[in-house]
Order: structure tokens, then C-alpha cells, then sequence
């Protein structure tokens, strides 16, 4: 009796099974992908589970952080990045302006010149401080996730830098500048000196 | 000449069938587990199999070093030899047939155990314990599966009275010279179709197309049988050490078997190039589509019907394990067959006399 019963639960069984498979292979085969921010992102059970991937990509939510990016014409190179990074990937080297050079697109005076401005991405951990951080909010994350490189040297994005002369010109000026400021203030200090004794 | 022309047609014909029929496992596989299959190249990855067969072809050659040279050099062409001389006994149509010899099924029979031959010559050969062990699998599940086919086979021909592939497959459509009886009560010589085929002459004859079917599943050495590849405890089983044109012969072949074993079932038990389409009163279908074109067409529809079969139950079910594989033959299939073998010769005796 056992026995008879056994073998009718078999073949129920293998049919069940052929119904499931059947089921599977008449379902559509493309893939709808809805992103996470969806509501029905984990009831999503139709189409097929292939990634045609360069065709087809995931949507990536917006406040992803992927590949870092600068708009070096927002930059004040104030080095704000370089110093809260965790890792120390960014590779920043200002040099002080003699006079204004132009402003940001939110009205902020930029008085550095970028001579050097680097972020190594192979180091990066990806935390986003330096985004946060940002002033002028130049330094962004973007949502490009998939660059990858034969050569590691290729991970350090430049994003500016300067030709070694007009870099050591402008570093010349500036020492110059710096000079006759020092100067400046020493006279001034020797005049107020002057100045202090006169009155006593 | 004909005779030449009409075996390099078959062999063209089975070559791209294989390519074709490769490309349908793995889409259909793909479908079934929800992903997509070849997609690039081609149209709907149709030339991904050529593009791999060209790949396979221009790969090194590789013999081990301790591998028996010659043995495993004939495995491959063994293999494919016996399975292609197999469609010698095919009847394709009314009118065609390559060899009607009146031990057609026998020799069918004969040329399908061969096969193992080949098998167990490319295990030993390659010298390595995967190859050997898949090889001795092989070997016991083969011989121990042709006596249940042979025995539902039996089953078939006791009603037919005939050994000829081409005469069996006349006894089942509209060009019968005998009368049949759709089970055994209704008289369908004329009216031919669907109601004339084997598996509606007598109500075990599709008991004993399931045996077959089963039985040609292990003989092929497919899932839920194919311990002897059993890819994730043999790595694949007796061709493990081929590459290159040698694997490709022996792809080709487990294909071909395929093939052969559908188109044998369709000969016996679906009514071979017979139409499925029954005559009614004045619209004679059935006479419409009898003839040597239609022949071909029918006998390939049913047979890669069959295929499509196969394919869909290796996607479905899991490998059986050697002692539940030796269980269902023995304890389950033969008994089995034999009562079926017992019941055509009643049938045959009391219902249709």
C-alpha cells in the first residue's frame, strides 16, 4: 500500500517538476530593471536574471559614491579635501596668487593657483568625506562605476597640473610677493614702534 | 550514386543537426533557468556553435603521454560510425528508405550497443581513473538498459509481425496492407491519421513507449542518466582527456544518438512519416499528406519533437545515483517490460484475431 503510494507521488513529483521547467521556459526573457529607490524592487520576479551588461546596466541611485570627479574651474584649492581624507589620496599644491584670478560660479574669489591637483583612485576608499567637506562643492562623486585600467598608474586622475616653468615662475612671483609683503609689514611694525615710542 | 548522394545529405544533415541541436540545449537550458542563452552572435546567437566547432577544429591535438594511441584515436570514429550507421535502417518516407533489410530493428538494436564499444575504448585509452570510471558506468548502465528497450521494442513488434523499420511503419497509416484497430475496436485502415499510429493500437503500447523512452535516455547517456559525464564527480567522464576534433567527433555523436534513438521511437510507437492528420468523410488529409516529401517532414517533426524532449528532461531532473539507477532497470523497467511483452501476446492472440 505504502509502496503504491509512493510510486504515484513519483510521478506526480516528475510531472510537477516538467511544469515548473515549462513554466520557467515560457516566461519573458527580457530583463526589467527598476532600480532600488522602487517600490516593487524585491517583488521584480518576471524576465530573466541575465545583465546583458554593456547594453543593459542597473540603475545606480543618485547619492552613490563611485568615481570621484573635480570642476577645476569651481576650485579654491583651499586644500580642505586633502586634509580630511581619510587616506590621504588627494595630491594638492597651491600657490598664492598675486592678485584675485577669477571667481567660482557661487561668487567665491579664487586666490590659488592649482599647480598640482591629483587623486589617486587605487587608494581611495570611497567615503565621500571629501565631497562633504567641499566649499564650493567642485569635488563630486559621479555615477560612473565601472573604469578600470591596464596600467595602475593610470588610477591617479590628474586633474590640474602646471608646466614646471610657469609653475616655478608663478612660485617666484609669489615669493616676490611674499617678500615685499614681509617687507611691508616689517615697516609698518618699525613705524607703529616708532610711532609707540613717540607717544611715550 | 544515389545511394552515395543520399548518405552525404544524411551526414550533412546530421552535422548541422547536431550544431542546431546544440544551440537549442543551450537556449533552451538558458530559458529554463532564466537567463538568456547565446545572444551575440548571429541572430539570436544562432552561430554560436559554428563559431565553436570552428574553435574546436583548430585546437591542438592533444594525446597523453600514457594514453593507448591507437585505441584512443578509433574511439571517436568508432563512436560516430556506429551511431551513423544506424540511420541505415531509417525509413524517411513511403518511398525511401537506404537499406530495407528485414532485420532492420535487430540491427538498430546491434548497432546502438556498439556504441558502448567506443565508449569504454576512449575510457581505457585515455589512461586516467575519471575516464576509466565513467567508462565502467557507462558500460553498466548501457547493457543494462538495452533489456528493457528491447523488451518494450519486443512488445511492439509481436503486434507487427515484422522486423522492417519501412514495414512497421506501413502497418500505421493509410498504406497498410493489414487492418488495424484503434485499441483494438475501431478499424482505422482508411481513416489513417493520429488513431492509426502504435501507441492507439492497444492500450500498453504507451506503457511501453515510456520504457523505451526511459530506457533511450540511459542508453544516450543523458540527464537523469548520465552518471557516466557526471560532470561534478568525473569532471566529464570518458571524454575528459579528448580535445580538440576527437571531442567534437564524440559531441557530435552523443548527438547523432540523440537523434537516433527519437527516430527509432517515432518509427515504432508514432507512426514513423505517417501524417497525423486522420482522414475525415470527404476531407482526405490523410491521403493529402502521405507521400515522400511529407514523409520527411513528418518523421523530422516527430523526431525532434523527441529531442526537444530529452532536452527538456535533462533541464528538469537531477542525476541519478548508481544503485537507484541499477533499482529502476532491474526491479522496476524489465518486470515491467515483461508483462508488456506478456499482454501484446494476448492482445495479439485474443483482441485482434
Amino acid at each position: 500500500m505504502r509502496k503504491k503510494k509512493n510510486t504515484y507521488l513519483l510521478i506526480k513529483g516528475l510531472f510537477k517538476g516538467l511544469a515548473i521547467t515549462l513554466k520557467h521556459f515560457l516566461k519573458p526573457k527580457n530583463r526589467v530593471d527598476k532600480g532600488i529607490q522602487s517600490e516593487d524592487y524585491f517583488s521584480q520576479r518576471t524576465g530573466s536574471s541575465t545583465l546583458r551588461y554593456p547594453a543593459d546596466q542597473i540603475p545606480v541611485p543618485e547619492v552613490g559614491r563611485y568615481q570621484l570627479d573635480i570642476e577645476m574651474d569651481d576650485c579654491i584649492v583651499c586644500d580642505l579635501c586633502a586634509k580630511i581624507c581619510p587616506v590621504d589620496c588627494i595630491d594638492i599644491e597651491a600657490i598664492k596668487a598675486t592678485e584675485d584670478i577669477g571667481k567660482t560660479s557661487d561668487g567665491t574669489t579664487k586666490r590659488l593657483h592649482a599647480a598640482k591637483f591629483s587623486i589617486d583612485m587605487g587608494k581611495c576608499m570611497f567615503c565621500g568625506l571629501c565631497t562633504v567637506v567641499c566649499p564650493t562643492e567642485c569635488l563630486v562623486m559621479t555615477s560612473e562605476y565601472d573604469r578600470s585600467f591596464t596600467n595602475p598608474q593610470e588610477l591617479n586622475y590628474v586633474f590640474a597640473e602646471m608646466p614646471e616653468a610657469e609653475a616655478a615662475q608663478k612660485r617666484e612671483l609669489a615669493a616676490v610677493a611674499e617678500q615685499a609683503k614681509k617687507e611691508a609689514k616689517a615697516a609698518a611694525l618699525a613705524n607703529s614702534a616708532i610711532n609707540k615710542e613717540g607717544q611715550i | 550514386m544515389a545511394f552515395y548522394f543520399i548518405s552525404i545529405v544524411l551526414l550533412g544533415f546530421i552535422a548541422v543537426y547536431a550544431l542546431m541541436a546544440v544551440w537549442a540545449e543551450r537556449k533552451i537550458s538558458a530559458w529554463i533557468q532564466d537567463r538568456v542563452g547565446p545572444v551575440v552572435t548571429g541572430k539570436y546567437g544562432l552561430l554560436q556553435t559554428f563559431a565553436d566547432i570552428f574553435k574546436m577544429l583548430q585546437k591542438e591535438d592533444i594525446t597523453p603521454t600514457l594514453a593507448d594511441k591507437k585505441l584512443f584515436l578509433a574511439a571517436p570514429i568508432l563512436v560516430f560510425t556506429a551511431v551513423f550507421m544506424g540511420f541505415a535502417t531509417i525509413p524517411f518516407s513511403p518511398t525511401y528508405i537506404s537499406s530495407s533489410i528485414n532485420i532492420g530493428i535487430f540491427y538498430l538494436l546491434a548497432i546502438v550497443s556498439i556504441e558502448v564499444l567506443g565508449i569504454l575504448m576512449a575510457g581505457w585509452a585515455s589512461n586516467n581513473k575519471y575516464a576509466l570510471l565513467g567508462s565502467i558506468r557507462s558500460i553498466a548502465q548501457i547493457i543494462s538498459y538495452e533489456i528493457p528497450a528491447a523488451l518494450a521494442i519486443l512488445a511492439v513488434i509481436m503486434l507487427f509481425q515484422t522486423l522492417n523499420l519501412q514495414e512497421i511503419c506501413m502497418q500505421q497509416g493509410i498504406l497498410s496492407k493489414q487492418k488495424i484497430y484503434f485499441f483494438g475496436f475501431w478499424e482505422v485502415s482508411k481513416i489513417g491519421g493520429v488513431f492509426a499510429w502504435t501507441i492507439f493500437q492497444a492500450p500498453h503500447l504507451f506503457i511501453a513507449f515510456i520504457i523505451y523512452f526511459i530506457a533511450s535516455l540511459a542508453e544516450c547517456n543523458r540527464t537523469p542518466f548520465d552518471i557516466p559525464e557526471a560532470e561534478s564527480e568525473l569532471v566529464a567522464g570518458f571524454h575528459v582527456e579528448y580535445t580538440g576534433f576527437k571531442f567534437g567527433a564524440l559531441f557530435l555523436a552523443e548527438y547523432a544518438m540523440m537523434f537516433l534513438v527519437s527516430m527509432i521511437a517515432a518509427v515504432l510507437f508514432f507512426g514513423g512519416w505517417n501524417t497525423p492528420l486522420p482522414n475525415l468523410a470527404s476531407f482526405a488529409l490523410a491521403d493529402y499528406t502521405t507521400g515522400t516529401y511529407w514523409g520527411i517532414v513528418w518523421i523530422l517533426l516527430k523526431a525532434l519533437s523527441l529531442v526537444l524532449l530529452q532536452v527538456w528532461i535533462r533541464w528538469t531532473f537531477p542525476r541519478y545515483r548508481m544503485d537507484q539507477l541499477m533499482t529502476l532497470c532491474w526491479k522496476v523497467l524489465i518486470p515491467l517490460s515483461f508483462v508488456l511483452v506478456l499482454f501484446s501476446g494476448i492482445w495479439k492472440l485474443f483482441i485482434l484475431n
